[in-house]
């Protein structure tokens, strides 16, 4: 234990809780979920998180005690051998708690809501046990998101990274089977595994740098490091942030491997608010922000880092604008504001990184569970909509739900594997904006609530977005002209795009009949939604651009260091609002104006072939298809069939080893040295023995008294010897 | 009696009690040959757990030792001399774990010659663990053939269609290169006037040039049974044809006793020649395990992919062996148990599934997780742990093995090979993953596969696994998160053993 | 004293008769009984010169010979009764499967 004797440790020996609780939770449903409820598994997960929660707000009380001073808990050994000591030691300090906060805190939110979702969702696809499966998984990913933020060492912060990697493919994969259904072209177990190869990809470049410091620092653990920073030389240092960064570029999906995030949407809603929006992808920021005093060292890395980020920020947002998929749009818009915050960390402005992550948990997570509320609304619409066509008996009154998702239920399970669509008929797709339109009307409350996360996410004040996106603006604007720009431009996309968004599903006519029939979700779904909305507006208040409102700022001082709190610039801020409100109005003369039509082409398509690179992602995925798997796949194969088995095994092995040793031993021996050498030889010698031993079997002719007789003569003839010798 | 009561003679002979018994059990009684088998296995295991008990980790010589004369004829000194310390208690624990497993895996997959049977797998756990605690080089040698015999006709009559050929290819290729290795114990035993192994460390002395001769020799032998690449190739066809115990048999134990070799015998005997050749080494290890993983994604076939992944995997072991320092060489030690551990689990788990479905065939399968939700879990968790997930022990070992290999790159060890080799090397995460997780999302995710369909017209139904499976594989999972988030008590036998081991080296 | 002469000769003569009846007769049990004769004979010849050279061991050692001749006598006699039972006849002629 290195705790100094001076510091009141409060509730610090609860830090190994915080992924104690979760496990906890999981193992309960595992060994005897099967026995439980869907509420029961439901609130066993949501109390095993809330509990990480209530931990997470004692160590803020121990840690503010503290004036944020860093406590670390030590469990247990892990890894002592040679020079490499490693233990579990959790580390609480003012960044650590921030993060578990929004972790658990969030993470709450979403397990209950999640009871709601899930409770729909397994029955629209048909497959009620896996309701427990995904509670599981869910409280997994807290336990594994906690090692993350609380190891004291980078290879703890690397067990926590690989394994919300795990969780991420989990989840990703959680409807494995379902790559013919509702979204034809998302193959969701292939998303998945491009997921964590993805980010195994990342983890190359994070064990890389491990390697490095151990070898340049001689330990891993987070202060043994920085203390050393100014002995080393900056190249090792560039050279083990760069290669973190590689790790950021995979866990936080920046250029240039952001490509498994879009992907990874196939997993349920809930998974892309929590994982894939608020909290894992925001590892990668987390871990520039740790390693502050390294970046710190060296600007060389320090300007590729913010570059990386803001081209990607960019980059992202303009393919966010040309997606008609709901979560698509919000998907890359996550890359893009990771963008913005993995930039921000690059600048060293690693407040404003870490305030826009939380300020982004708040409105990205209620963005994408109200998708999810939109989208689970249209699967309802949809549902009526073919048992109004079906049985003739009109409307779908909310009464008589449950009986009709049950006679659903009968009628699918007849249909084989092909799956539940099939009852329906046409393919539908209820993530497609194309088939909204309207929905203010049949989902109110999942409207405002979107309506917060819009402004928020937009930029407009004073909306927490506005805030913290300004703050990086106004860094970006002092450290790096190029990726303000770069920056400023993508908030102007930003704010275009959730206009669009907007417009398209919520305002205008439906343009389908399940977005007629749509329906509002049930209150456990919508009070999660109503108190993160509250979140997404009021979070700015964390860290205001005013004097004596820098509360986050001061709080995180303790951690990183000096932190610059800069006033409100009314410069960047006039500039970055402007363009927000004026792309907002540009969606609105294109969506609004003449509401979005069905089957009608997009407006932006006349920008012809720039619009086709938005819609299409730019090619990225065919690029990397044609870089690097196609390539792989056929070296692999290569290898395999033709070098390892036609050459190696079949050839040289059949061929040339055994071959050679037949013929020596079939024709130069057998045939040759054997057959006609020694073979005639012995031969010789069997025939001579043969002819002898007929002339001697004479001589046993089997009569017993002739033995007898020849016993008699020879001992005669032997005492005859010795006698008369 | 004092002779047998010695721990490691228990240890190793114990087995030998099953085998008389099963002489005496009438054939049709399978269930009985089934159980003896069974108990004097798990009896074999709690007497290497009380050597576990009375071994002093702290202490790097050789303990219980047990040690008499032998053959001493003409001057020659050939002993019976056994030995434990921290670089073979693990891997005997290994061998006595995985015995009673895999005789508990072929309860019904093996219905023909149930008594032959049993009695090859206690004779093979005989050989295995003297092999281990053997410390006389002739005896070494008696042992380190013995393992191939019983293996022959495992291989060789309950294995699949083409066992034959793969049985002699097993048999020729590794007896190939220990005839070099006899020869060259043959040279140590004249030139240092005895046979045993510590002595001969002691005495050391050999010329630089005769110590790369015979160095050569012994990795030859080793090389084959590791196998290092290129010399890999008996392994495929050895695994896809042995039965599923066969298997976690040949990967878990007996792929471990050449990685054993070279740290017990070539390091140690040859500390000069270690040196020249660790970089020669070290760059096949590389490049098996870059190899490996590229090959392990082009197979068809569960049992290749998993039997080329433990090219790539032993491919880090023999990294971390050669790059001379602790954290290598424990990772490394600590990878052999880890690979024993996950890659066993993988055929044990390959071999239930296929005990049903009769195919090995990826194509067939998919969406498997859905009808057996419990297998899937228990396929993934060690899939992870077979491509190296932090938490889980495949990362504990690939790690230390890395970070080692990084640092002998920084130290000159690999000369010019420098980094790159742990560098390159680390790239085979990545691929691991990338095969691993094709097999699996093959076999367990996506629409359901034909092999449902095909399994349902032979008139049965594919189910999850039953009791007696989940037994055989749950030793295996607990050690896989014990080794992956407790490997203290792991490290803590090895250590010492492996710090004197370095601390022999002349290290520049 | 009778002198060994004596018993030498009667040895002799005894020993002959069993080599003569050995060889000449056909049927087992006589060449059977030839054959106790000539051990007979010879236990004579030894007891005799055990007695001249007042030794014991000759004594001790016909001791021998007789055990050895009864258990001789029990597996001769169980073979000639196996050979009865194969051949229905003792006649030693027949006995010739071995004939090279």
């Amino acid at each position: 234990m290195h705790l100094s004797e001076s510091v009141n440790t409060g509730f610090l020996f609860l830090a190994p809780w915080l992924v104690f609780f979760p496990v906890i939770g999981l193992l309960i449903n595992t060994l005897f979920g099967h026995k439980f409820s869907e509420r029961m598994i439901g609130a066993v997960a949501s109390l095993a998180s809330g509990a990480a929660f209530v931990v997470s707000v004692l160590l803020y009380v121990t840690v503010s005690g503290a004036h944020g001073e860093a406590m670390r808990w030590q469990l247990a050994e892990w890894m002592h051998i040679g020079t490499l000591s490693l233990d579990w030691t959790f580390r609480v300090d003012s960044l650590s708690t921030t993060m578990m906060l929004v972790v658990s805190g969030v993470g709450t939110l979403i397990h209950i809501y999640a009871i709601g979702y899930m409770h729909e969702d397994v029955r629209f696809k048909n497959d009620v046990g896996r309701f427990r499966r995904f509670f599981v998984f869910l409280n997994l990913f807290i336990a594994a998101m906690m090692v993350l933020i609380t190891g004291d060492s980078y290879l703890m912060l690397f067990v926590g990274w690989e394994g919300v990697g795990l969780c991420s493919f989990l989840l990703v994969g959680f409807w494995y089977e379902l790559d013919l259904l509702a979204r034809p072209s998302w193959s969701n177990s292939f998303a998945a595994v491009k997921a964590f190869v993805a980010n195994r990809v990342g983890d190359f470049g994070f064990l890389i740098a491990t390697f490095i410091m151990f070898w340049a620092f001689g330990s891993l653990q987070f202060d043994k490091v920085f203390q050393q920073v100014p002995t080393v030389a900056p190249g090792v240092i560039i050279a083990i942030t760069l290669f973190f960064l590689l790790g950021v570029t995979g866990k936080s999906a920046q250029v240039p491997l952001y490509v498994w995030l879009p992907d990874a949407m196939a997993g349920p809603t809930p998974v892309s608010a929590l994982i894939h929006a608020a909290t894992m992808v925001t590892a990668g920021v987390y871990l520039v922000a740790r390693s502050a005093p390294l970046y710190s060292s060296v600007p060389e890395a320090q300007n590729i880092v913010a570059l990386v980020g803001a081209v990607t920020a960019l980059f992202a947002a303009t393919i966010a604008a040309g997606q008609f998929d709901i979560k698509k749009v919000l998907a890359y818009s996550t890359i893009s504001q990771l963008g913005f915050m993995v930039a921000a960390v690059g600048m060293g402005a690693y407040v404003a990184g870490i305030f826009h992550l939380v300020t982004h948990a708040f409105f990205k997570a209620l963005l994408f569970l109200s998708a999810g509320s939109v989208i689970l609304g249209m699967e309802r619409g949809h549902h009526h909509a073919a048992h109004a066509n079906h049985d003739n008996h009109g409307k779908g009154k909310k009464g008589k739900r449950k009986e009709e998702r049950h006679d659903a239920r009968a009628e699918r399970s007849h249909s084989d594997s092909e799956g539940a669509d099939e009852a329906h008929g046409e393919v539908f797709d209820p993530g497609d904006m194309r088939n909204m339109g309207g929905l203010r009307k049949t989902m109110p409350v999942t409207f405002w609530v979107y309506m917060a996360g819009m402004v928020a996410l937009s930029g407009i004040p004073p909306f927490s977005g506005f805030w913290s996106k300004d703050e990086i603006l106004l860094d970006a604007s002092m450290h790096n002209q190029a990726a303000y720009w770069l920056l400023t431009i993508a908030a102007f996309f930003t704010a275009f795009y959730m206009g669009r968004q907007i417009w398209m599903v919520f305002f205008g006519e439906a343009r389908h009949e399940a977005a007629a029939r749509a329906e509002e979700s049930p209150k456990v779904i919508t009070v999660p939604l109503i108190i993160l909305a509250a979140l997404a507006v009021l979070g700015g208040a964390l860290n205001l651009p005013f004097e004596g409102f820098h509360n986050l700022g001061h709080w995180l001082e303790a951690t990183l260091g000096e932190v610059e709190s800069l006033p409100l610039n009314l410069q960047v801020a006039g500039i970055s609002t402007l363009l927000a409100l004026l792309a907002i109005l540009i969606s609105w003369l294109m969506y609004a104006r003449k509401p979005f039509a069905k089957d009608q082409t997009d407006p932006l398509a006349s920008l012809g072939l720039f619009f086709k690179g938005m819609n299409n992602k730019w090619w990225m995925d065919e690029l990397y298809h044609l870089l690097f798997i196609n390539p792989y796949i056929k070296i692999s194969y290569f290898i395999a069939e033709v070098i390892d088995w036609r050459f190696w095994h079949d050839w040289f092995h059949e061929k040339v080893i055994m071959g050679t040793y037949n013929w020596i031993s079939f024709t130069g021996l057998n045939e040759y040295a054997d057959q006609k050498g020694i073979d005639a030889f012995a031969n010789g010698l069997g025939t001579w023995t043969q002819s002898l031993a007929g002339t001697l079997r004479k001589v046993q002719n089997g009569f017993v008294r002739s033995y007898a007789l020849s016993i008699l003569l020879g001992v005669v003839l032997i005492l005859g010897y010795l006698i008369f010798k | 009696m004092e002779f047998i009561l010695q721990p490691l003679t228990l240890v190793i002979f114990f087995p030998l009690v099953g085998v008389l018994a099963l002489l005496f059990i009438p054939s049709e009684n399978k269930n009985a040959m089934r159980w003896t088998a069974l108990a004097v296995s798990v009896a074999t295991f709690v007497i290497s757990l009380w050597v576990l008990g009375r071994f002093d980790a702290s202490n790097t010589d050789l303990q219980m030792v047990a040690r008499y004369n032998w053959i001493t004829v003409a001057g020659w000194n050939i002993q019976y001399f056994l030995g434990i310390d921290g670089l073979s208690i693990l891997l005997v624990l290994l061998t006595t774990l995985l015995t009673p497993i895999s005789i508990l895996s072929t309860w019904t997959a093996v219905e023909e010659r149930v008594k032959e049977y049993m009695i090859f797998f206690l004779l093979l756990e005989i050989g295995m663990n003297g092999v281990f605690l053997v410390q006389d080089l002739f005896l070494f040698y008696i042992f380190w053939e013995f393992t191939l015999v019983p293996m022959y006709f495992i291989i060789g009559i309950w294995g699949g269609p083409r066992r034959i050929y793969a049985a002699l290819k097993f048999f020729l290729y590794t007896m190939a290169g220990s005839i070099l290795m006899l020869l060259a114990i043959l040279w140590l035993g004249i030139h240092g006037k005895t046979f045993s192994l510590p002595d001969l460390i002691a005495q050391g002395g050999i010329p630089a040039n005769i110590q790369m001769w015979l160095f050569i020799a012994f990795a030859a032998a080793f090389a084959i049974k590791v196998p290092m690449w290129p010399l890999h190739s008996w392994l495929p066809d050895a695994h896809v044809e042995a039965p599923t115990a066969g298997s976690v048999i040949l990967a878990g134990v007996l792929l471990k006793l050449g990685t054993y070799g070279f740290v017990r015998f070539n390091i140690p005997l040859f500390p000069e020649a270690t040196l020249q050749a660790a970089p020669w080494i070290a760059l096949l290890g590389t490049i098996g395990i870059i190899y490996g993983a590229a090959v392990s994604y082009a197979q068809p076939d569960i049992k290749k992919l998993v039997a080329y992944s433990s090219v790539s995997h032993l491919g880090f072991v023999m990294l971390g062996l050669f790059a001379l320092n602790p954290e290598g060489i424990a990772g490394a030690i600590l990878q052999m148990i880890n690979h024993g551990i996950s890659t066993g689990a993988l055929f044990l788990l390959v071999g239930m599934v296929y005990e049903q479905t009769h195919t090995r065939e990826f194509r067939v399968y998919g969406g498997l997780w859905k009808i057996m939700p419990v297998f899937g879990a228990i396929y993934l968790i060690v899939s992870l742990s077979s491509m190296g997930l932090p938490g889980l022990n495949g990362f504990v070992g690939e790690f230390t093995i890395l970070l080692g290999a990084w640092g002998a790159g920084q130290n000159g060890i690999f000369y010019w090979g420098g980094v790159w080799f742990a560098g390159i090397s680390a790239i085979g995460v990545i691929m691991a993953a990338i095969y691993i997780l094709y097999m699996f999302q093959k076999m367990f995710m996506g629409p359901q596969g034909e092999v449902v369909e095909e399994t349902k017209k032979h008139g049965r139904a594919i189910r999850d696994l039953n009791w007696r499976e989940i037994v055989t594989v749950v030793p295996l999972l607990i050690l896989i998160f014990w080794i992956g988030l407790y490997p203290a008590p792991f490290f803590n036998l090895i250590a010492p053993a492996v710090n004197h081991l370095v601390g022999t080296l002349p290290l520049p | 004293m009778i002198p060994v002469d004596y018993y030498i000769i009667l040895s002799a003569i005894l020993f002959t008769i069993g080599v003569l009846g050995v060889l000449v007769r056909r049927n087992a049990l006589i060449i059977f009984m030839s054959i106790e004769l000539m051990l007979n004979a010879a236990n004579l010849a030894i007891v005799a010169f055990g007695s001249v050279f007042e030794s014991f061991s000759g004594q001790i050692f016909v001791f021998f010979v007789i055990a050895v001749a009864a258990a001789e006598v029990a597996v001769g006699l169980a073979l000639i009764v196996e050979i009865f039972r194969s051949k229905r006849s003792i006649d030693v002629d027949q006995v010739s499967s071995l004939k090279g």
